[in-house]
């Protein structure tokens, strides 16, 4: 125990130090959240604890990670950058890299119609927009990692849209340091009535060191607003990282998500999406590919708020050797939500015969009239389906790539984005060590 | 069957000997015999669950029956040691009953990573893809395909004769030695029982073969067999011309099951 505490006393000595700078009621906002934190402690799995029945939280307290230090820009970050990103082909670019803003990566933002800058900048240009929206939507009481994201908000990343925009901003989150640090990325996204924004949030590591990523983002949208939201996760495999991701649905609204997910050992991403006026709508996609000891973690909770509004929930994994993943979604629909119309699944591909998932969709309904349906499924490559290839001339390694190609292609498919839609093929393999050319020792 | 010598010292193209086959202790196959040589059409005919399918199967490598006695040659080369994947790029080709729908996997990429990887092990180089999409192009239009089928998943949504005619392309354009089709009839209407003939037809020359799986003497009325055989109880109880099918047309397959049970009684 005597580490874990070890941890606490780290988290708060840096707190201590970084507890100032900023508005009153952000200096308020983070002392009453690093408190939260405190009381909350990270999650433990003791009977009860649903959120963490399949994820063994005891890592995140085991390690005492420091907050990140500034680290000198090096010339090579760009390069490694563009290598790592190459479908970020001209996009709207604002990167964060170890928990700064780095305005020598961030480009081409300065579009009409759009805000996009640091959190801090925003708190001082734009006050009244982020104070009405910043941890508004994230509830950060009854989550120990967002509280304690919430507790570390400095740099991070606004996004403000107020028209049509229609090249996608691409925000990057990379965590380059040295040292094992953790990193609170911190994202708020705004879209004004009647706007229209495509955005892209990867996260990704530089160097094969662990770090902890502890991610928050809000998204409001706003009446009549159309929102498109990719969240990439591509961080090395040593790397520790949650993320919250909170939207809220105005009247008449549509919000689509697609989540890549091959990165990170440890990951969880909580995403809820709140359906709060009449007639809005979501489709949130995912694709979670795992490999080696990796875990991957989707806690999906979709709030059905108002009558008339739709969902749809289409998860894909595929997992290879010992690696786990977990999903868990729930549909809810609240009282009064009539006409609701909501779909959710979730579909696996076991590659190993250690692999395992853990696929739990649930339907909560209280009102009536309602249409809601919901599956999950998990099964091995089909024999007949390989014969079949083979019985053409592909070999079995040849004939095993077309068919986990195929199988995430479905979700891949969904992607608007050419140059990343193109990208996300080629990665959906190279993301399985079976698949990757063995490399040749001179 | 005189025609048969007329190959002289080659070896058969395929040759099954005394092959007995087990599906989970049952005993499917019970020592066939099949001589095919180039040029030739066979008929494979006989009542459900005599064993046709397997006899197909088998010879494609599919996964899931044990043989457990008898040998299958291709070229005077042992078949039953080779993976599916070896067999067709020797020239076997299976056109299957049932087509497996392949979701997110497109008919064009999948046809021309299977011609790559056949023109490879032939030591063939690579189409351009120009070329390729030049073939493809022409044999899809004997076989009424439009463009947007090409670009379609495998299979995937289309109807029962559409999959039958997809195998058949797939034949034309892999170009295979032996085509084995199992009950590529089925199913099919009249119009598109004419393409798929006219598709099998058209794979018809000297140094090809057909050994042609079917339940029903229908199709036999545009794809002409040199050789009709009749598979009763996992063996072949009669061989014949084309005549042989038109008897079965007519006085169904009891009568020969009578004389097979008749004569391994004595």
């Amino acid at each position: 125990m005597a580490k874990t505490l070890a941890t606490y006393d780290r988290y708060a000595a840096d707190f201590e130090r970084l507890r100032h700078g900023g508005p009153d009621w952000l200096r308020e906002l983070r002392s009453s959240a690093f408190d939260r934190f405190q009381q909350l402690g990270f999650p433990v799995a003791r009977k009860g604890n649903e959120a963490w029945k399949y994820t063994d939280a005891r890592p995140f307290a085991a390690e005492a990670f420091g907050y990140a230090q500034p680290q000198p820009t090096r010339r090579t970050t760009a390069v490694r950058l563009n290598q790592l990103l190459p479908f970020d082909d001209g996009f709207a670019r604002i990167a964060v890299i170890d928990g700064r803003f780095a305005p020598e990566f961030s480009t081409g933002l300065g579009f009409y119609g759009l805000e996009a800058m640091s959190l801090m900048q925003a708190i001082d240009k734009e006050p009244r927009i982020v104070k009405g929206h910043l941890a508004k939507h994230a509830a950060w009481q009854g989550d120990a990692f967002t509280a304690l994201n919430t507790a570390f908000i400095h740099d991070g990343v606004f996004i403000h849209a107020t028209h049509l925009i229609e090249q996608p901003v691409h925000i990057v989150y990379v965590s380059a340091g040295n040292e094992t640090a953790v990193t609170h990325p911190r994202t708020l996204v705004v879209a004004a009535p009647l706007s229209q924004i495509t955005f892209i949030e990867t996260y990704l590591s530089i160097g094969d060191r662990r770090h902890f990523t502890n991610g928050v983002t809000e998204v409001a949208v706003e009446d009549g607003a159309t929102v498109e939201h990719y969240r990439l996760l591509i961080e090395n495999q040593e790397a520790y990282h949650v993320g919250g991701t909170r939207v809220r649905l105005g009247r008449d609204s549509s919000y689509s998500s697609l989540s890549y997910e091959a990165g990170a050992g440890l990951a969880r991403h909580d995403l809820g999406v709140l359906l709060a006026e009449p007639g809005c709508s979501a489709t949130i996609n995912g694709l979670y590919i795992t490999s080696g000891d990796q875990h991957i973690d989707n806690m999906i909770n979709i709030d059905h708020a108002a009558p008339h509004t739709t969902s749809r929930l289409y998860y894909k994994g595929i997992l290879d050797d010992r690696s786990r993943a977990v999903f868990g979604g729930t549909v809810f629909v609240r009282a009064g939500a009539d006409k609701t119309d909501a779909h959710q699944e979730d579909k696996n591909l076991l590659l190993s015969r250690e692999a395992e998932v853990d696929s739990k969709p649930a339907l909560e309904i209280y009102a009536d009239d309602v249409k809601a349906g919901h599956g999950a499924t998990a099964g091995a490559i089909a024999d007949e389906a390989l014969f079949y290839m083979r019985s053409r001339g592909l070999d079995e390694d040849t004939a095993m790539q077309f068919l986990v190609r195929g199988f995430a292609a479905e979700i891949i498919d969904r992607v608007s984005i050419d140059p990343l839609r193109e990208w996300l093929e080629e990665q959906a393999l190279a993301a399985l060590p079976r698949f990757r050319p063995q490399e040749v020792v001179a | 069957m005189a025609k048969s010598s007329k190959n002289g010292t080659k070896p058969a193209l395929l040759e099954v000997r005394n092959l007995y086959v087990s599906v989970a202790e049952n005993e499917i196959l019970a020592g066939l015999d099949l001589t095919v040589h180039e040029g030739e059409v066979h008929a494979i005919m006989g009542p459900n669950g005599s064993g046709k399918s397997t006899l197909a199967n088998v010879i494609a490598g599919k996964p899931g029956y044990k043989v457990t006695a008898g040998e299958v040659l291709f070229e005077g080369r042992n078949v039953l040691a080779m993976t599916p994947d070896l067999r067709a790029r020797a020239g076997i080709f299976l056109a299957l009953q049932y087509p497996i729908e392949l979701p997110g996997i497109r008919n064009r990429e999948f046809l021309r990573t299977a011609v790559d990887a056949i023109r490879e092990s032939r030591g063939e180089e690579k189409l351009a893809i120009r070329e390729f999409n030049k073939l493809l192009e022409a044999k899809a239009k004997t076989l009424g395909f439009d463009a947007d089928m090409l670009k379609r998943n495998v299979n995937e949504g289309f109807s029962g004769g559409e999959k039958k005619r997809n195998e058949v392309l797939q034949l034309a354009v892999l170009d295979p030695k032996l085509a084995v089709l199992d009950e590529t009839d089925s199913g099919l209407d009249i119009d598109a029982l004419k393409v798929v003939s006219d598709g099998v037809n058209a794979f018809r020359a000297p140094d090809k073969a057909i050994v042609l799986v079917t339940h029903y003497q229908r199709i036999l009325n545009y794809i002409t067999p040199d050789f009709v055989h009749v598979l009763i109880g996992g063996r072949i109880v009669r061989s014949g011309g084309r005549e042989l099918a038109l008897e079965l047309e007519s006085r169904g397959y009891d009568w020969l099951r009578e004389e097979t049970v008749g004569a391994s009684a004595e």
